[in-house]
């Protein structure tokens, strides 16, 4: 591990010539927010955000994605032959993401790279990517990050983590890939400032002011959690939309459609969502999630019990706090966590379906 | 990196339509490029995804067996957009394939046991794969006894019918094939439903027998207390579900039954399994 | 409309406590700054958790399709007239809900309060006339009237124009309000201006849906947009598709859309779908004089023929 100082006037010169070897993304204020994107040639990430409203996990997930492309046009030889579209693995940056963000991709990866099935378009564009992470010195009263095995200043997931020093930047390199990144943008003045992180670092995780409880999700019995009680009320307000999925870093259930223009055709993964009954819903008509309670639970079930069971590797959620801000209707899963935590079998209502 | 949302390219190379209301029809596949049969070893209970350029794909259990080589059939019953597209395309179309996807019934460690396969309706596609697999000559040695409850709506319903026949003719499997009723008084074998002629005709269970059980909902739902009943532990009765399912390989996330998936940790689980997940299938 | 919380749990533990009704739908406190849940109360000691203030935007009519109790719910005027078009469209029956009306001041919009200060907001105190909203550096005072929801601002229905009783006596109606001064300038733009407009207006889409499962008139068992057999729309971000489904749902509403802002409210990423519906809105009230959800007896403007109908191709 590496410190390295950046005087913040040589920021955009090393961002700028490490744009020649990287595509760089981060953050851009767009009307009331922020979002990231691809920055244009001399663009700098704004630094001074709190976070972005959607998360980034589109750089590596996009909303819609075109994998395969065929024709339809039986004059042709490869009619119907399904073939990978070609796609962009050059080297690229993000600059900016926030420690919470950059967890999740860990977490994303569980589901996209397993020991005998990778997902190549998620993955390649995962190996393609340097992450530059920005530590997070104002959190929101709704982040949880700290309890959600995470923190402003976390690492997992990083190649380099940033953290501002007035006029400096100090970055700790974390990664060999941090590192060509570092070299690629000229950052060499090393530090020994380790006390700076240190310092910086607790002092934003005692910014943190909200907190969830964890500690009993792992053995609580699956199905008496399933049939908890609780599930009716939690699931009342739902308007069953996409909101929370779509903004959580770490949801990646997806669809695949087919598209056709004219005679060509291409075939893409687009984001889904478990909250919309379409999602399971058999061709005879049959839906095994048929209800709003049964779709809100599996949300919930997934993220904190179903997942926390099949990896080990903690809860499904890095605490971000996007789907607490934006929810509709205000369900917050840091209530509905403190429900799950505390359950107690007796409580179990065996007549809920 | 191998692309697993790349369907390998086939060719229709024969349609059998299997049920007197055409609803079910068997389509033969090949592969287009050398090599792909070789890349689609699969198992008995193992399906695909039947891959429709334009229209999309449905996850169909793989009906032709192992030990059949040169081509891959699935039985397809005609329900959605992309089974009524796929019923109306003819021998020599090019569409693509995946898999073979999902896990298979276990059959490592069924070898030295007495086999009961319970099957109705159209669901009998990868017990058809099964039992080919079994009877083959190199294979029989390796199992007990094989029973067979098989049952459709009508005599006309019946997949595979002059397989049927030929396997009825062999002393080294029991069948026992039933329909709901039939007005065919040359019919002769059994009318009932498959649960009670399992309760029937099927042998008691025991440490060496399983029963391998495919069908529709409400046969499965009456069926269990019979196998029950005749002393199958939850642990020897094995089953495959169905699930909505996209990808075929566990990423999508649609096919959840808890912490597992279909698609993948399935689709073939024992009851003993099933039962300590919340059944959302 | 300050001070109706405790005059509402006594209404709904009245209803309860004598098994008028099996649940009461109102809302409770939000665990943020100017958000409130939604909720169902069916024991007259849980009423103690229901509030009202000026976060109280979401429409509760939503919350009575096709159910089967005998429900009370408290209702706005905007949510009155809602349960008035579910009356006519056969969603609920008249006799199973008891309507607790809200005379209403209008509901403060979160959004345009969030851009007006600076910094994370912390906490909001309202009274009768004014917003108190403080973030961790500051305070500001502003008044209730100027960060209204846009649809609060507009509004011509702020009583109940139906209920069995009421939590206050009504307020004044507010008159002299033009709705559609917004509309009429997009009504004079030219067409490439137009598209751009909307191609602007739309293209933050994320397509979760939440204004159309926020609308209490969106109830069809399956959505066109989810509709496979045929496939009217693609499923993906392609911008045609995204504005595909804005129209029609607009389309869809015409007639019955009474401006309860829910749409607008919901949406994750601050699209105004309100300037698609309220254009069909005023072309109702043009055209047919068509005001949606205000008599149990009329049917909607798009369900009805009359000899008089200004459009040519029906005679």
């Amino acid at each position: 591990m590496t410190l390295v100082k950046i005087d913040k006037k040589n920021w955009a010169k090393g961002l700028t010539a490490a744009a020649d070897a990287y595509r760089l993304f981060g953050p851009v204020r767009s009307k009331d927010h922020h979002r990231f994107n691809e920055l244009e040639k001399g663009e700098m990430p704004d630094l001074n955000m709190v976070n972005t409203r959607l998360s980034p996990k589109a750089l590596l997930f996009p909303q819609s994605e075109t994998m395969l492309e065929y024709s339809l046009d039986e004059s042709r030889d490869d009619h119907h032959i399904m073939k990978a579209v070609p796609k962009d693995d050059s080297p690229r940056a993000v600059i900016g993401i926030r420690p919470c963000d950059a967890k999740s991709t860990l977490l994303v990866k569980l589901n996209f790279d397993t020991p005998d099935v990778k997902d190549p378009y998620w993955l390649s564009a995962y190996e393609a990517t340097t992450f530059i992470g920005m530590a997070c010195d104002t959190p929101l009263s709704t982040c949880f990050c700290t309890t959600a095995g995470c923190g402003p200043y976390h690492e997992e997931g990083l190649d380099m983590l940033v953290m501002d020093q007035d006029d400096a930047y100090l970055a700790k390199i974390l990664t060999e890939k941090g590192k060509t990144f570092a070299d690629a943008a000229g950052w060499k003045a090393t530090s020994d400032d380790t006390a700076a992180f240190d310092a910086g670092k607790t002092e934003a995780e005692g910014r943190i002011v909200s907190a969830i409880k964890t500690d009993n999700l792992a053995d609580t019995d699956l199905l008496e959690l399933h049939g908890a009680h609780f599930w009716d009320d939690v699931a009342f307000a739902c308007l069953n939309c996409g909101t929370c999925t779509f903004s959580c870093p770490t949801c990646w259930c997806f669809d695949i459609q087919d598209e056709v223009h004219g005679k060509s055709g291409v075939r893409q993964k687009n984001w889904d969502s478990c909250m919309f009954p379409i999602f399971t819903v058999h061709t005879t008509g049959h839906n095994p999630r048929d209800t709003k309670t049964q779709r809100v639970r599996q949300r919930f079930m997934h993220k904190l019990k179903y997942f926390v069971d099949k990896y080990e590797a903690g809860i499904m959620c890095v605490g971000c706090g996007r789907c607490v801000r934006q929810c509709p209707v205000n369900i917050d899963i840091r209530r509905v966590c403190e429900q799950m935590n505390s359950f107690k079998p007796a409580d179990a209502c065996t007549a809920q379906g | 990196m191998e692309n697993p949302y790349l369907p390998y390219p086939v060719r229709i190379d024969d349609i059998t339509v299997e049920a007197e209301d055409k609803s079910l029809k068997t389509f033969k596949f090949v592969f287009l490029n050398e090599g792909d049969e070789t890349k689609y070893a699969y198992q008995a209970g193992q399906f695909g995804e039947l891959s429709i350029p334009g229209k999309g794909e449905i996850p169909i259990g793989i009906a032709s067996s192992p030990v059949e080589k040169g081509f891959v059939k699935f039985t397809v019953n005609r329900a959605g957009v992309v089974s009524t597209h796929l019923h109306n395309m003819k021998v020599g179309d090019i569409m693509g394939l995946r898999g073979p996807l999902g896990n298979w019934y276990p059959w490592e460690q069924l070898v030295g046991k007495n086999i009961l396969i319970v099957g109705g309706g159209f669901a009998f596609t990868t017990l058809r794969s099964s039992i080919v697999y079994m009877l083959d000559p190199a294979n029989r040695p390796k199992f007990g006894n094989i029973d067979v409850v098989y049952g459709a709506r009508s005599p006309g319903m019946l997949l595979y019918k002059d397989e049927l026949v030929e396997w009825e003719k062999r002393d080294d499997i029991n069948m026992h094939i039933t329909v709901d009723a039939t007005d065919d008084p040359d019919w002769k074998y059994n009318v009932g439903f498959v649960p009670p002629i399992t309760e029937q005709k099927a042998p008691q269970g025991g440490d060496d027998t399983y029963a391998i059980v495919c069908g529709p909902p409400i046969m499965i739902k009456f069926t269990q207390p019979v196998l029950e009943k005749l002393g199958y532990a939850h642990d020897h009765i094995i089953m495959s579900l169905e699930n909505r399912m996209k990808c075929g390989f566990g990423m999508c996330g649609r096919c959840g039954i808890g912490k597992e998936l279909v698609c993948k940790d399935g689709p073939v689980f024992t009851l003993d399994q099933i039962n300590k997940t919340p059944r959302e299938y | 409309m300050f001070g109706y919380t405790e005059k509402m749990r006594d209404i709904a533990g009245r209803l309860l406590k004598e098994c008028d009704v099996e649940m009461v739908i109102g809302f409770r406190k939000g665990t943020l700054p100017m958000m409130n849940e939604p909720c169902f109360v069916t024991t007259p000691e849980d009423v103690q958790s229901l509030i009202w203030d000026s976060n109280c935007g979401i429409n509760l009519a939503n919350y009575l399709t096709n159910r089967k109790e005998k429900i009370a719910v408290f209702a706005k005027g905007c949510d009155s007239r809602n349960i008035v078009t579910h009356i006519i469209e056969n969603k609920i029956k008249r006799d199973q809900v008891h309507i607790i009306g809200v005379p209403c001041t209008g509901m403060i919009d979160k959004r345009k309060i969030t851009g007006m200060v600076a910094g994370e907001i912390m906490a909001v105190v309202e009274t009768e006339t004014t917003i108190k909203v403080k973030t961790v550096h500051s305070e500001t005072l502003l008044n209730k009237t100027d960060v209204l929801q846009q649809n609060c601002m507009l509004c011509g229905h702020r009583n109940p124009v139906v209920h069995d009783e009421l939590v206050a006596d009504p307020v004044d109606e507010q008159t002299d309000v033009d709705r559609y001064a917004d509309i009429r300038k997009i009504e004079t733009m030219g067409s490439e201006e137009k598209w751009l407009f909307f191609e602007d207006l739309l293209s933050p889409c994320i397509r979760c849906y939440a204004c159309r499962n926020a609308c209490p008139l969106c109830y069809c068992p399956t959505c066109f947009v989810d509709e496979a057999k045929p496939q009217w729309l693609g499923k993906g971000q392609d911008p045609t598709d995204v504005r595909t489904f804005h129209f029609l749902r607009a389309y869809h509403c015409a007639g019955r859309c009474t401006d309860c802002g829910a749409c607008e409210r919901a949406c994750p990423v601050g699209i105004n779908m309100r300037l698609l519906t309220r254009k069909l809105e005023k072309d109702c009230q043009d055209q047919f004089g068509w005001e949606a959800g205000l008599s149990p007896d009329q049917r909607p403007a798009l369900d009805v023929y009359k000899a008089n109908d200004p459009e040519a191709f029906i005679k």
